[in-house]
This record gives C-alpha cells, structure tokens and sequence, in this order.
C-alpha cells in the first residue's frame, strides 16, 4: 500500500537570502558593467551604491523575517533583480544623454522612488497582518479607485504630457494615479467577487454550449466597460482602460470559471475597439502605426510616425542573440528609451538571451502569484492574488507585445524596470500584497487543538449486538430505522 | 580594456542572469513534485522472517499490535469485487458484511449485511458464521460453528475470497 506525504514546508527564508545575493550581484554587477561599457572605468560610486541597495533588499528580507515568516521565497530577488536591471539601464541611458550635452538625469530620481517604494512595501507588510482585513474595505477600495482615475481630470491637478492625461502635479512631485487605482480596483473586483461568484456563474441560460450570465448579472461588467471606455475617450489613455478592462474580466473568470465572460468580454473589447477606432484619431493612428509601420511616410511623419517603435526593433536587431554588451549599444537613439521602450534598450545591450532571462523572471513572479492563489485559503485572497499576478503579466504582455509590434503599441509601463515613481511605488505595493498573501498559503495549517482518539489497529470497537451474534436476529435488516418526525413536513 | 575582456564580461553577465533565473526555477521545481509517494509495505515484508522479537524500530502505529503477538497480521481480500485490500489486524474482532456499520464493508451481493466474524481467541483467530443467508466456507468447508483460521487459508463469502496473511 502506498501512502502519499507532503513535504514539510519550509519557511524558505534562507533560499530567500542565497536568491537575493544573487540578484544583487545582477544589479550591482549591470551598474558596474555599465560604467566600464560606456566610460571605460568603474562608476566611482559603485561600492555605495551596491551598499545601498544590498541594504534595501535586506530590509525587506528582515521584515519577511519578522512578519511574514513563510512568504514565498522568490518573489523578493525577482523584484529586486527587476529593479536592479532597471536602474542600471535607466543610468546608462543617462550617461549617453549626458555624453550628447542632454542635463536631464533619471537615475538618481529611481533609486530615491526605488527607496520610497521599499519603505511604502515594508510598512504594508508591517502594517496589514492578514490580507483578509482589505475585504472590509471593498467599497471604499472602489471609490478610492474611481476617484484615482479621474484625479488627472480636475483642472488645475492634472497635467496633460505627449497627449496623454493621465498625470498630476501636486508639491512638485508628479504622479500618474491610475497605477495605484489598478490595486484599489484589484480589491474591489475580489471582495465584489468573492459574493458575488456564485449568482455570475450558475444562474442564467445555456446557449450553445456556453452557461450565459443573466441580464441583470451583467451590470458590473458594463459599469467597469463603461468606466474604462471612459478613460479612453476623456484621458486618451489606451493603456489604462485596456489593464482596467482585462484585470476585470480575468478576475471574473478566475472567480467563475465561465468561459462565457471571456467571450463576452472579448466581444465588447473588441466593440470598444471599433468604436474608438472609427471615432478617435489617436487609436486610429496607433493602428495604422503597428501596421505599417515600416512605410517610409508613416516612419517619418514626426509626431505620431512610426519612428520610435522602428527603432525600439532597429535596436533589437542590433542586439542579435548575445547583445552588444552593457553600455556598448546606442539604446539612447529611441525616444523613451528609459522608459516606455526599456525592453527595446535591454533587448539591445543583453540580447534575445538576456531578454529572454528577464521575461523569464516575470514569467516566475507571475508563477508565483497564481501559486499563491491555488495555495491559499480563503477566496478573496485567492482573487486578489490572481488578479495582482495578472495585472503584472498583463502589463508585461501589453508592453513587450507593444514593442516587438505583436499588438499595437500602447502606454503601459513596464513593471519593476521602467522609469516613473508611481508605477515603481504601485508595483512594489503589489509585491508586498504578494508576499503578503503566499506568508499566508505556505503557512502550515495549524494543529488541531485537543488530543486525537486513537483508531484501534482492527478498526472500531463493535456495537452491542455484533458482539454478540446470538442476540442478531436473521439479515439483510436496514441498519437504521427510518423515524417519521413530526413537524418536519408540510401540512 | 581587450576586446576578449569585454566579450567575456558580456556573456559572463548573461551567464549570471541564467544562472539567477534557473535557481528560482529550482527553487520552484519543489512545488511539482510537492508530495512524496511512500510505499508501508517493505518493513512488513521483513517481519515475519525476523520474528517478534527483532521487529525493525521504523515500525508504523498500526502495526503495533504484531510485537504482541505472532501469526497473521492482516486480512487480505484475494478474490471479489473488492479485491486487493487489506485489513491490518490489531486485539479486536473484524465484522464482515454489507452493512455500513462492518469493519469489512463487503460490495457483494452474495453477502449478508453482517456475515461472518473474525475473532482473536487464545492466540488464535477464528471465523464464524452469524446465520448469514449463503453461508461461510472455509476452504469450501462450511463453517457452522467458530472455526480457527490458519494464515493462507481461504474463507469464501458469497463472491469474495479472504484470507490471513503473515
């Protein structure tokens, strides 16, 4: 006979730690390896700042220690490799813009919001015990979320840049608010869900083969398709309202398990679409751009032309399979290249393979947070994690398909590797909401309070007439009599 | 700085990236194969050579009953619709039958809801009959009164075959 065991958990705090010595070798060695590339010495800050970020990872690992004991152990080096890469790209594109006369410099602004974002991370993991207190919060998680996304809207606040409303300045900082509403959203649609999963999965008819949703049931969804058509028309923000949309739908799936909410979600995407298409020039254009893009006029029409996504690939090719090496490429020929084409300057310096090591760390971060969805407990936490695990899968997809022209290009960041503070600071929440949640699905289940009866060896002791076969009258006797009860029934 | 410095400084870091990334996976390898398939009977196929006295330390709780006392230590169904499973014997008496209060729970038609019974008496098991509809055989023998069971021997309840074993 065989029995089957599961591996006693192991809390995993050490291979935390020998994974993060490791991604911090990336980061540090990328910064370096970008100084020797593009000025042929050694950053003279090199050893500070590998200090200063090696003390940024181990901050937050002692506060795993402290807090979240069993929290996944590969979700913290893959951030912090993420963010590492990034900031290294992010300085080496500096040193090229400096190096043509350009003064504006990124670098030293990401390693403070990497800093703002480590220590917003660590108080959300101090903060928040249980991830389950954020169900209480469910509605106002949806106000909060509403009122982020149409913050860039109030006049005076919100600033439009390259077209797009979607910032606002406030105290000298700017921040792109719809990067925090995408969690607020993210725990409304699980708390909204979590009630509401079993009515949106098994009422309503079949239509060929699909379990349809009834009319009734369908208001959220149009309220959120409403929402994100909204932002598309009044921000001119692709980006957001196609995140805000998928986040929603997949979470429904997730919840339901209704291939039907797929369909219908694609068909109504893809009505937007066609509307916005024949309504808005700027969709219009970002279409004609991804399909032709290589036509002499579309590639020099300035703005709007195809310019930067052909170079963002003239890049990529440049980079061939190994790359040209850390400093050694002209990423810095892209506009944006720190940091809506990041993943073209990456692909040029490291190459097919260094671009495929990063997307295969997103690919395990994202593995990680839909583990922690199946291995969790509790349903709204099973949502919330699935539905942070997709928002970083979604955003990788939306972005590196953007650029390698997959899909047509839109603006989304990269998470973890882009410039910009508020999508660093949202993702670094995201990853602590992650660690969070799995601290809780790897924690081994408690024991049983009180003492367990022993089963005897031959199994349970007889009843009073098996032990004593003479008082057994004939067989084939139901075992239990059926009692009428009284009350019981319908008059 | 050489030329070779700088391609090996490239590819070193590529090196390095792997590297991170396929001790994650490693790291995560450990959720596929999250369970560990044990197989209980190898101690036991040592235990009847080894007698008593020397039973192996490892020994499972539900065999603890064996260190008391030699002979069969589960009941084993070799024929029926059941077929393939085993019993560990302990101090107490096995009730064979249909009915869902049984240690045994027969899915046979051929059998009463409570059969027959297996008892320790004396260092000994023994089956009886408990006036079941088609009757007991031990060793196509019927068993009218309680009759001692040697290990191998083969007790027949309507379609099942049962026996004694090491």
């Amino acid at each position: 006979m065989a029995t089957v065991e599961a591996h006693r958990v192991r809390a995993g705090r050490g291979t935390e730690l020998a994974l993060l010595v490791l991604a911090l070798a990336i980061a540090i060695a990328a910064y370096a390896l970008v100084g020797i590339g593009a000025t042929d010495e050694l950053p003279a800050d090199v050893l500070g700042y590998g200090a200063g970020l090696a003390g940024l990872a181990l901050v937050v690992h002692l506060v795993l220690r402290w807090r979240a004991p069993y929290a996944d152990p590969v979700i913290l080096p893959s951030v912090i490799a993420l963010n590492g890469i990034g900031l290294a790209m992010i300085y080496r594109i500096d040193l090229a813009r400096e190096a043509r006369g350009g003064t504006e410099m990124f670098a030293g602004k990401q390693l403070a919001w990497s800093a703002i974002s480590v220590v917003l991370a660590c108080v959300v993991l101090v903060v928040l015990r249980d991830h389950r207190t954020l169900r209480r919060y469910t509605y106002t998680a949806m106000v909060v979320g509403l009122v982020l996304i149409v913050l860039p809207l109030v006049p005076g606040l919100g600033v439009t840049i390259n077209g797009a409303r979607i910032w606002i300045r406030a105290l000298g900082f700017s921040l792109q608010p719809a990067e925090l509403a995408k969690i607020a959203l993210a725990v409304f649609f699980a708390g909204y869900l979590v009630t509401h999963r079993d009515t949106l999965a098994l009422a309503g008819p079949k239509v060929l083969g699909l379990q349809l949703p009834r009319l009734r049931d369908l208001g959220p969804i149009v309220v959120v398709w409403a929402a994100s058509i909204a932002v598309l028309v009044l921000q001119s923000d692709l980006g957001t309202s196609l995140l805000l949309f998928g986040l929603f739908v997949a979470m429904l799936y997730v919840a339901t398990e209704r291939l039907s909410w797929i369909v219908i979600g694609m068909l109504m995407f893809a009505g937007g679409v066609a509307v916005a298409t024949a309504t808005f020039g700027h969709v219009a254009a970002r279409f004609h751009i991804w399909l032709h893009a290589l036509d002499q006029d579309v590639f020099e029409r300035s703005p709007g032309g195809s310019g930067q996504l052909v170079r963002g690939l003239f890049g990529l090719a440049s980079g061939g399979l190994f790359g040209t090496g850390w400093g050694q490429g002209r990423p810095d020929l892209v506009p944006f290249a720190e940091s809506d084409f990041i993943i073209a300057s990456l692909g040029e310096e490291l190459g097919l393979t260094g671009l495929m090591a990063i997307l295969t760390i997103y690919l395990v971060l994202c593995q990680r947070g839909l583990r922690t969805a199946i291995g969790v407990r509790d349903g709204f936490g099973k949502l919330l994690a699935a539905g942070l695990a997709f928002v970083i899968a979604f955003q990788c997809f939306v972005v590196v398909g953007g650029i390698t022209r997959i899909i047509p290009l839109t603006g989304l960041t990269t998470p973890f590797l882009a410039y910009g503070g508020s999508s660093l600071l949202a993702n670094w929440i995201v990853a602590a909401l992650l660690l969070r949640i799995s601290d809780d699905a790897r924690r081994p289940a408690p024991e049983p309070g009180g003492e367990l009866l022993s089963t005897p060896a031959g199994g349970l002791p007889l009843d009073e007439d098996a032990r004593n076969p003479v008082a057994v009258a004939g067989d084939d006797q139901p075992t239990e009599q059926l009692r009428r009860t009284s009350g019981g029934g319908r008059a | 700085m050489s030329e070779l410095t700088v391609t090996l400084l490239r590819l070193g870091y590529l090196v390095l990236l792997w590297a991170f990334v396929l001790s994650a996976i490693g790291v995560l390898r450990r959720d596929l194969y999250g369970t560990r398939i044990t197989t209980r009977r190898k101690p036991r196929a040592a235990a009847p050579a080894a007698g008593p006295a020397t039973t192996p330390s490892p020994a499972p709780a539900p065999e603890r009953g064996r260190g008391r006392r030699a002979g069969p230590t589960r009941l084993v169904v070799t024929e029926g619709p059941l077929r393939g499973t085993t019993l560990p014997l302990g101090s107490t008496a096995v009730l064979i039958g249909r009915a869902p209060s049984c240690t045994l729970v027969l899915d046979d038609d051929y059998s009463s809801s409570r059969h027959a019974r297996v008892y320790p008496e004396g260092g000994q098991w023994l089956v009886e009959d408990m006036g079941s509809t088609n009757g007991t055989f031990l060793d196509d023998q019927k068993v009218t009164s309680a009759v001692q069971v040697r290990p191998g021997a083969q007790i027949r309840i309507g379609q099942s075959v049962l026996e004694l074993q090491g």
